[in-house]
């Protein structure tokens, strides 16, 4: 049985002539350990899909399911907590907290998590480590760079080790460079054991992915193109 | 890491809109406590001052178809050749409910006596119990010991007797122990001695012809006190110098009432600030409650971050809306209280209630705007992910 399965998800916004079809009858499904990309152009119902996977925004027909956990029919807190259990979230601006440290950030998914203060910094700590940021714990977003920014984002998805990271242009803002490092960061989660979707414009950084499903209209129109 | 820290560095970084929220309640709150400790201020003053007109009840023997003034109060009877009241009566005083409130019980008898020929009022007075009933006597002397009388100053003048002189009342040899200054009363024209030798002299030992009662009524009503003491003085008149005690709980009142209505003003334009600030407040911050609760904070966690902010400036307001209080309350009584009769103490019961009514008023402006921000949609707050 696959780690995520979604079917027949639809989501429209609007309504009467105003209505729009964001996503149209999806099927796919994800194995526990995949990395798959989400491609399309802008409009395509990339991100609307993401954020269904994301557990944030309900389809307006269709099932998603997630290690066997029908995650539309939880309640509005229970699907908080499947958020907060099962994924990391690497947003495309970082959407890191200011007036918080690297460390502080890090550690906000632990925040209402029944844990010693000193367990959750060792995680954070941890987790900077893992992506290359031990030794600037104490800095604020605004006194690092847009990569480390971005390796900030990704620490925070991946401190409470959830099993899936969903990663919106993850490299969107960055340089070449930069973006290399990231996607390599990336991948290296995912052979660790990490289940990773991640929605791109760009081919080169799809190319990390295992798989790539490729969104226009929204609908799927492509799903095996590794 | 917790909710509480997340809470505190929002209120570090947003230093100015804390400040305006702290501001404001500490302002309202600061206002209450000005009022409410000038007011108390004020009672304990005119109360104080009103101690010193004396005493405001009278204990009379029932009469019937008699009358008599005395200081220029009409006492409704008192016939000085009927009953009187049994002085052990009078001890039962001390066991009434509001007997905490009593500060001074002055029983009194009266007999007529000749003098160098001359019919003179003797009064038997407790001299102790007078201090705090009369406080505006002045005896140029002594007060007098078992041998020893005090004349009125017209007394003293009509018999031409001065401090130290011989007089014979009732064939006993007494020595002047003082003069009474004039008062403008009629204890200008009486001759005083300890109440017992009186007694002794007049043949009236264990009475008293009337007593005066000084209370102190800020927080008992007058009438009960009356009442009381009438139930444990069976046999006696009880009366209130109406007047007086009348217009002083009116006044106060009247004060009272409109320092309270004052402050629900100025709470209610308090909890307004904290309202409208917090409402602002959780708009700017759609973007970071967006990633709270798309990382897993549920609703109540968001909703607790707000009301911890609302606690942490509600409480710094009461602590400081109580000192600005205080201060301003002690700058008004300088102002206000010309003699300087006025006090003010720092008062626990305030400092707790001006805490509580700044975490309050605080946290319930803070309840909507905390109810909005969890309510958020991750989604939208997001613009979608």
């Amino acid at each position: 049985m696959s780690y995520i399965k979604a079917e027949g998800l639809s989501k429209q916004y609007g309504s009467g002539d105003a209505t729009v079809l964001a996503i149209h009858n999806m099927d796919f499904t994800v194995e526990a350990g995949e990395f798959v990309s989400i491609m399309g152009e802008s409009g395509a119902g990339k991100s609307t899909l993401l954020s269904i996977v994301g557990a944030m925004n309900p389809p307006s027909s269709g099932k998603f399911v997630v290690d066997g956990i029908d995650v539309y029919r939880l309640g509005s807190e229970k699907r908080t907590d499947f958020r907060r259990e099962f994924i990391g979230f690497v947003f495309q601006s970082f959407h890191l907290v200011p007036y918080l440290t690297v460390v502080e950030n890090v550690m906000l998914p632990l925040t209402t998590v029944k844990m010693s203060k000193k367990k959750k910094r060792v995680l954070a700590e941890e987790a900077l480590d893992q992506v290359g940021l031990a030794g600037k714990e104490d800095r604020l977003p605004s006194q690092i760079s847009g990569g480390e920014k971005e390796r900030v984002a990704i620490a925070r998805a991946v401190v409470n080790d959830p099993p899936v990271i969903l990663a919106d242009e993850p490299t969107g803002n960055l340089d070449s460079s930069t973006t290399r490092e990231i996607m390599g960061l990336l991948q290296r989660l995912n052979r660790e054991g990490t289940t990773i979707l991640m929605v791109t414009h760009s081919q080169d950084c799809a190319a990390y992915a295992e798989r790539i499903l490729q969104v226009s209209d929204g609908r799927l129109i492509g799903k095996d193109e590794s | 890491m917790n909710l509480r820290d997340i809470a505190f560095k929002n209120l570090l970084r947003r230093k100015a809109k804390a400040l305006f929220v702290l501001a404001g309640l500490a302002i309202g709150v600061s206002t209450v406590v000005a009022l409410i400790s000038f007011v108390d201020a004020m009672t304990e003053n005119i109360n104080h001052k009103l101690e010193k007109y004396g005493a405001n009840i009278l204990i009379v023997p029932k009469t019937e178809n008699l009358s008599l003034t005395y200081g220029g109060l009409s006492l409704g009877g008192v016939s000085f050749e009927m009953q009187e009241i049994r002085e052990q009566d009078l001890t039962k005083i001390k066991s009434i409910k509001n007997a905490a409130n009593v500060a001074g019980l002055g029983p009194m008898v009266f007999g007529v006596v000749n003098v160098d020929d001359h019919k003179v009022l003797l009064a038997g007075i407790d001299f102790k119990a007078n201090w705090i009933l009369k406080p505006w006597w002045k005896i140029d002397g002594t007060i007098p010991g078992e041998k020893g009388v005090v004349l009125g100053s017209e007394t003293a003048a009509v018999l031409g007797l001065n401090q130290g002189s011989p007089v014979t009342i009732k064939g006993r040899q007494l020595i002047v122990s003082g003069v009474l200054k004039p008062t403008g009363s009629q204890d200008d024209q009486l001759i005083f001695m300890p109440l017992e030798t009186a007694q002794t002299v007049l043949n009236k030992e264990g009475l008293v012809s009337m007593a005066e009662v000084a209370a102190l009524c800020k927080d008992c009503p007058i009438e009960a006190m009356v009442k009381q003491i009438s139930d444990v003085v069976p046999g006696a008149k009880v009366m209130a110098i109406q007047q007086v005690v009348k217009s002083r709980m009116e006044a106060l009142a009247q004060f009272k009432k409109f320092s309270y209505g004052v402050s629900i003003v100025v709470v209610l334009v308090g909890s307004l600030v904290v309202l409208v600030t917090m409402m602002g407040s959780v708009r700017e911050r759609t973007e970071e409650i967006g990633i709270f609760r798309a990382i897993g904070f549920r609703k109540s966690h968001v909703f607790g971050i707000v009301l911890l902010e609302a606690g942490f400036i509600s409480a710094a307001a009461g602590i400081i809306g109580y000192i600005a209080g205080f201060a301003v309350t002690k700058g008004a009584i300088h102002f206000f209280s010309e003699s300087g009769g006025a006090s003010i103490h720092p008062n626990l019961e305030l400092i707790g209630g001006s805490f509580v009514l700044a975490v309050l008023v605080g946290l319930m402006a803070s309840v909507y705007p905390a109810y909005l921000a969890s309510r958020m949609d991750p989604n939208q707050a997001l613009n979608a992910i």
